[in-house]
């Protein structure tokens, strides 16, 4: 009944089967789709999700996200802990 | 008008055949019979044409869509043109079987409804005896089948104060989501009305029961709560706004805005069969009535909410105030908004009469018309 809560840097965050990251061709631009909903993440959330891919772990995803945009670690490390939690809890990533 | 957003969603009724018999079944009262429904061919072009439009699901209502033999012919056409596909079943006819023909064929979500938290409730509301139990034999081979569930449940006066059980009933069945909606009176439920309206204290208590499970079941159970109207002070924006969201198909072909549109009167609905979905959607008569702003009354057309909620349910807007084109009474702005209150106080006042069960032929003549008593099944 409970859910593992905490999120740290070891963890290994990945889609939920039915959740499909894909390119809208009609509308150009990237969606989540789920059942009955729809999420439209913006350039910074599709940044990490499209490195959640059951094989990275946070520390290697932020470590490339660190590189890419030679931004602080500590705040890219916050950013994606705070955007996988929230999606776990939307029920679209597991980890 | 070329410059209508394409659509997001399709709800494909694809029979109006269902053996359970749930009084608030949000399908017409004249329920068309059954050699009316499309063939398969004619849905695969159908969604063929959705696909096309920009719609990105399909959800396989009905009616009972399992119903239908080609149901697994209809959702592999639905995943080949690219749509997300979701059935909406009360499960009672499947087996293992049928689920996994259904997998194969590429469905990815099932949401599956339950009357009850237990079976004697729920084999009375659904009218179908046995149905509870089958449900709950169904709900472990979707899963065992690897397909993740939703648990829908739809709530009134007769089941709210079992609400806890309900939700301890999906995590007991592995669902991943819970679908929590209060009854929209029209259609069946219209009908019934007085028999589902919950007191307001009701809905206050479920509403805190939701809050808190959402909460504590955080990462294990996603809730969907579907907010009663009745008693609220702002309406919902229903369907995401008529014509901009959704498309409703209904067995014979009639393209609608919604499940509830054909209550309205003096909307012509087109078919697929004289009409592409494209040309139905942007310009046929009825998506055009109540699209956008500029048919709305006071207070909504000034008001800043006119594009967050745009001015809420147009059947609502009909079954209560007798007009269609009216700001839906469960906005406080609206001047018929005390009378839709009123409803809800009154008729959830005293004991509920008994339901007129969903049935073909089964729909009362008389508004008035109500069987004596409640059979308990």
């Amino acid at each position: 009944m409970t859910a593992d809560r905490t999120i740290d840097e070891n963890s290994v965050p990945r889609f939920v089967p039915h959740m499909k990251l894909k390119f809208d061709e009609k509308r150009q631009r990237w969606m989540i789709l789920a059942p009955e909903r729809l999420f439209l993440p913006d350039d910074t959330a599709l940044e990490i999700l499209r490195r959640c891919d059951g094989i990275a772990t946070i520390r290697t995803i932020v470590d490339d996200l660190t590189r890419r945009f030679n931004a602080p670690s500590e705040v890219i490390m916050n950013d994606v802990r705070k955007l996988v939690q929230d999606f776990r809890d939307k029920g679209v990533l597991k980890t | 008008m070329t410059n209508v957003a394409p659509p997001l969603a399709l709800l494909a009724e694809v029979t109006y055949r269902c053996p359970l018999q749930c009084p608030y079944c949000s399908n017409p009262l004249e329920l068309e019979r059954a050699k009316q429904e499309l063939d398969t061919d004619t849905w695969l072009r159908v969604f063929d044409e959705a696909a096309d439009l920009g719609v990105l699901q399909v959800h396989f209502s009905g009616g009972e869509p399992t119903a239908r033999t080609d149901l697994d012919l209809l959702v592999a056409g639905a995943s080949r043109f690219g749509l997300y596909t979701n059935l909406i079943t009360s499960g009672v006819l499947l087996n293992e079987a049928k689920i996994s023909a259904l997998a194969t064929a590429g469905l990815e979500h099932v949401q599956l409804s339950f009357q009850d938290a237990e079976a004697a409730g729920g084999d009375r509301i659904g009218g179908y005896k046995g149905g509870h139990e089958k449900k709950i034999q169904v709900a472990k081979l979707v899963r065992m089948a690897g397909l993740p569930l939703t648990l829908n449940m739809v709530v009134h006066r007769q089941n709210l104060d079992h609400l806890e059980d309900m939700i301890r009933l999906a995590v007991d069945l592995d669902a991943h989501r819970v679908e929590i909606a209060h009854v929209q009176y029209y259609g069946w439920g219209l009908t019934n009305r007085a028999a589902l309206m919950p007191t307001r204290k009701q809905v206050e208590t479920a509403t805190a029961i939701v809050d808190r499970a959402r909460e504590r079941l955080k990462g294990v159970l996603v809730f969907d709560y579907v907010v009663p109207d009745y008693y609220a002070r702002r309406p919902k924006s229903c369907m995401g706004g008529w014509g901009r969201r959704f498309l409703n198909i209904n067995p014979a072909g009639k393209v609608m805005p919604c499940h509830a549109a054909e209550t309205i009167p003096g909307l012509e609905f087109e078919s697929v069969c004289d009409h592409s979905l494209s040309e139905i959607w942007t310009s046929s008569e009825a998506f055009r009535r109540f699209r956008g702003v500029e048919w709305m009354p006071e207070p909504c057309r000034s008001c800043d909410r006119r594009e967050i909620d745009w001015g809420g349910c147009r059947c609502q807007a009909l079954a209560v105030t007798g007009d269609a084109g009216n700001t839906d009474p469960a906005c406080e702005l609206s001047p018929n908004h005390h009378k839709m209150l009123q409803l809800a106080e009154v008729e959830s006042d005293g004991p509920p009469p008994a339901f007129v069960y969903r049935r073909m032929g089964g729909a009362p003549r008389q508004k008035e018309a109500q069987p004596a008593r409640d059979e308990r099944l």
